[in-house]
């Protein structure tokens, strides 16, 4: 690693601190996935999806935003990115193992399905890309109401083709919203490569709706944070949205029902582990003398009991009343 | 009291609900110039362009839009041009608006209005003309409207727009300005959910809901010449049914028709015959008769077969006169 990169973190205006939180997050992203993966094999969960190989880029994302200002709306794979603004491994524990204390959506959803309140986590479905209409939406309030928050939202590339992701950076271009779009593209949609999904750049599209588009290296967590922190300040000064293409890999089958033996190879896999960004930043950390294998071992030891203490609770947690089913169709109460 | 129309009771609802609350407003494909069927025509002179927002012609994202713009808090009102184009939107409306309290468990809702015009007026042929309620009805999550008069179009949208969740308001194109009535000056509202007698009688009960009510209204004057007296509920909500209310309207008569200008099959009727066969067929004078659109997409633009689908005060009177004899 030359001079110049060295301390790269600070002269984008990050501190020490903050650099080794970001390493944190992401190294307890991975930790949680592993566990929910391991747990989904045991047969104590009915399903997890797995976020390995984006969550170096998941971070630099979240650390560029204002946690509890902001407006999110990320996709399934984003664990890295709700554990960055707010969210714990509890939470995602008790979704994981469908609790009624699940605060996403009380174990009605599947893993995977974000939505806090308290965190602006806006709740997101399972069918692909709808809430990217919804992220413009927020966004067209921050306009309407005068309010400076900005609004993120994430999706796969294989969900770039869907309608409401044209529909959707096109209302924000022409009203110059303050939205960040985000495509992850983690060069599968389940078993359908890139080169089958998308005929050129995902990033050049932003051309045609009147607003930037940059494709970022995923696994650099300093240049996704400078990138996002720069779509962030156009969209605060009302020069509108960005679009943000951030190059990764799954490292994971698509979901636990999923064999992705059956579309690549381990050759594939293992050559990409290798360029994962946790490992890169953890390099980049330790080359700046901030951090240590020693502190990594503490470290990773620390959270193993983090991880540990959530799945014990989340394993006793109740679930919902059988008849709980039925609540919440509607507004409940008078007046509604 | 002020006479108005059908339209204008939509119009000045939306007027009143955006002067009263500064998160309510307008967005659509020309309503800023006051749409094609003018009912939002005036309003962006008096609450500006980004209260009444002209948007990009795409129907998912008018209404994806606006439920994102709900959840922040706001309260917006989508316009679908014509109900034949909402199917672009059916994935945010069945898969996202209709889901958002009950799969966050209630951490977050979506109280956004979605306003289509819907219904035959005359040559408006395959894809002017349609009844859409169907595809949405029991859609758990949904709340639709389909009123039939003025007073209940200006209350119902009242209503919608200061309900918690996600109502789809449907309006009867042959309504907006075939309809005139007083309508109260001062505020009111007509309660979702809440069916309504539109004429008491003593020999058959006919249930019905949109443009059709008028009909039926007609045909129960000419009837009542003949000694057949009619009584006549508006259903008004589709979504939730006034169950209560269709099992008292049926008991009072014990002979019922229910009539829709939507097609036969799969439409709101079946579901409220359903309705009363499980719960009152014992009580039941004839068996349960349905007057509807043919099962035929609705409807070709030339007049022969524009009458031929079309129900109207004859058709009803037949309808209601065979009932009563039997």
């Amino acid at each position: 690693m030359s001079i110049g990169q060295l301390y790269k973190h600070r002269s984008l205006g990050l501190s020490d601190e903050e650099a080794l939180r970001m390493y944190t997050v992401m190294s307890l992203a991975a930790k949680y996935d592993e566990r929910a993966f391991m747990l989904q094999r045991a047969g104590k969960i009915p399903f997890h999806v797995s976020g390995m190989g984006q969550y170096a880029g998941q971070v630099g994302m979240a650390f560029a935003m204002k946690a509890n200002h902001d407006y999110f709306l990320p996709y399934y794979r984003d664990y890295a990115f709700v554990l960055s603004v707010g969210m714990t491994v509890k939470d995602l524990m008790l979704a994981v193992f469908c609790k009624a204390e699940d605060v996403n959506s009380g174990g009605r959803q599947m893993a995977g399905h974000f939505g806090d309140k308290k965190n602006h986590i806006v709740t997101g479905s399972s069918p692909v890309t709808t809430q990217v209409p919804h992220a413009t939406g927020f966004a067209l309030a921050a306009k309407m109401k005068k309010q400076d928050f900005v609004t993120f939202v994430s999706f796969g590339e294989g969900s770039s083709n869907q309608g409401d992701f044209h529909e959707g950076c096109n209302f924000a271009g022409v009203h110059k919203l303050p939205v960040i779009f985000v495509c992850e593209n983690n060069q599968y949609a389940i078993s359908v490569p890139l080169h089958k999904q998308v005929a050129g750049k995902i990033a050049d599209r932003a051309i045609g709706y009147g607003f930037p588009g940059v494709r970022v290296d995923g696994s650099d967590v300093l240049e996704m944070y400078r990138v996002t922190k720069e779509a962030r300040e156009r969209a605060s000064r009302g020069e509108g949205p960005t679009l943000i293409e951030m190059m990764s890999y799954r490292l994971m089958p698509h979901s636990t029902s999923d064999d992705d033996m059956l579309y690549r190879t381990k050759e594939e896999v293992e050559e990409n582990r290798q360029k994962d960004g946790i490992l890169k930043y953890k390099e980049y950390l330790i080359a700046c003398e901030l951090w240590s294998e020693e502190q990594d071992r503490e470290l990773q030891e620390r959270q193993k009991q983090e991880i540990n203490e959530a799945t014990k609770y989340a394993d006793l947690a109740p679930y919902p009343k059988p008849e709980d089913t039925l609540l919440h169709v509607y507004a409940e109460g008078d007046g509604n | 009291m002020a006479t108005i129309t059908y339209l204008e009771a939509i119009r000045s609802a939306m007027q009143e609900e955006m002067q009263k609350d500064d998160n309510v407003f307008v967005l659509g494909e020309d309503v800023g110039k006051g749409g094609v069927l003018n009912t939002t025509k005036g309003l962006r002179d008096l609450f500006g362009e980004e209260r009444v927002l002209d948007t990009p012609l795409a129907e998912s994202a008018i209404v994806g839009v606006a439920i994102g713009a709900a959840m922040y808090g706001m309260k917006p009102i989508a316009e679908i041009q014509f109900a034949d184009f909402i199917f672009p939107a059916t994935n945010q409306i069945l898969s996202e608006a209709a889901k958002i309290r009950y799969r966050s468990n209630n951490d977050w809702n979506c109280p956004i209005v979605i306003r289509a015009p819907y219904g035959a007026t005359g040559a408006g042929a395959l894809y002017h003309s349609q009844c859409p309620e169907s595809v949405f009805f029991g859609t758990p999550g949904l709340k639709i409207v389909a009123p039939s008069n003025p007073y209940d179009a200006k209350g119902l949208l009242k209503a919608a727009i200061r309900d918690a969740d996600p109502v789809l308001y449907f309006e009867h194109k042959k309504c907006y300005l075939a309809l005139t009535a007083d309508v109260p000056e001062e505020d009111y509202i007509v309660p979702i959910g809440k069916a309504d007698v539109k004429r008491k009688g003593t020999d058959i009960t006919v249930i019905a809901y949109g443009m059709v009510v008028n009909y039926v209204l007609q045909a129960a004057e000419e009837l009542a010449k003949e000694g057949i007296s009619a009584h006549v509920l508006d259903l008004r909500t589709l979504q939730p049914l006034d169950k209560e209310a269709i099992l008292e309207a049926v008991r009072h008569t014990g002979k019922v028709l229910i009539t829709h200008e939507d097609n036969k099959t799969g439409g709101v009727g079946a579901e409220v015959s359903a309705i009363i066969a499980e719960e009152l067929l014992f009580e039941l004078d004839a068996p349960i008769a349905r007057l509807c659109g043919p099962d035929v997409p609705a409807v070709g633009s030339n007049p022969p077969m524009e009458k031929f689908f079309l129900l109207n005060a004859d058709k009803l009177k037949d309808a209601m006169r065979q009932l009563a004899l039997f």
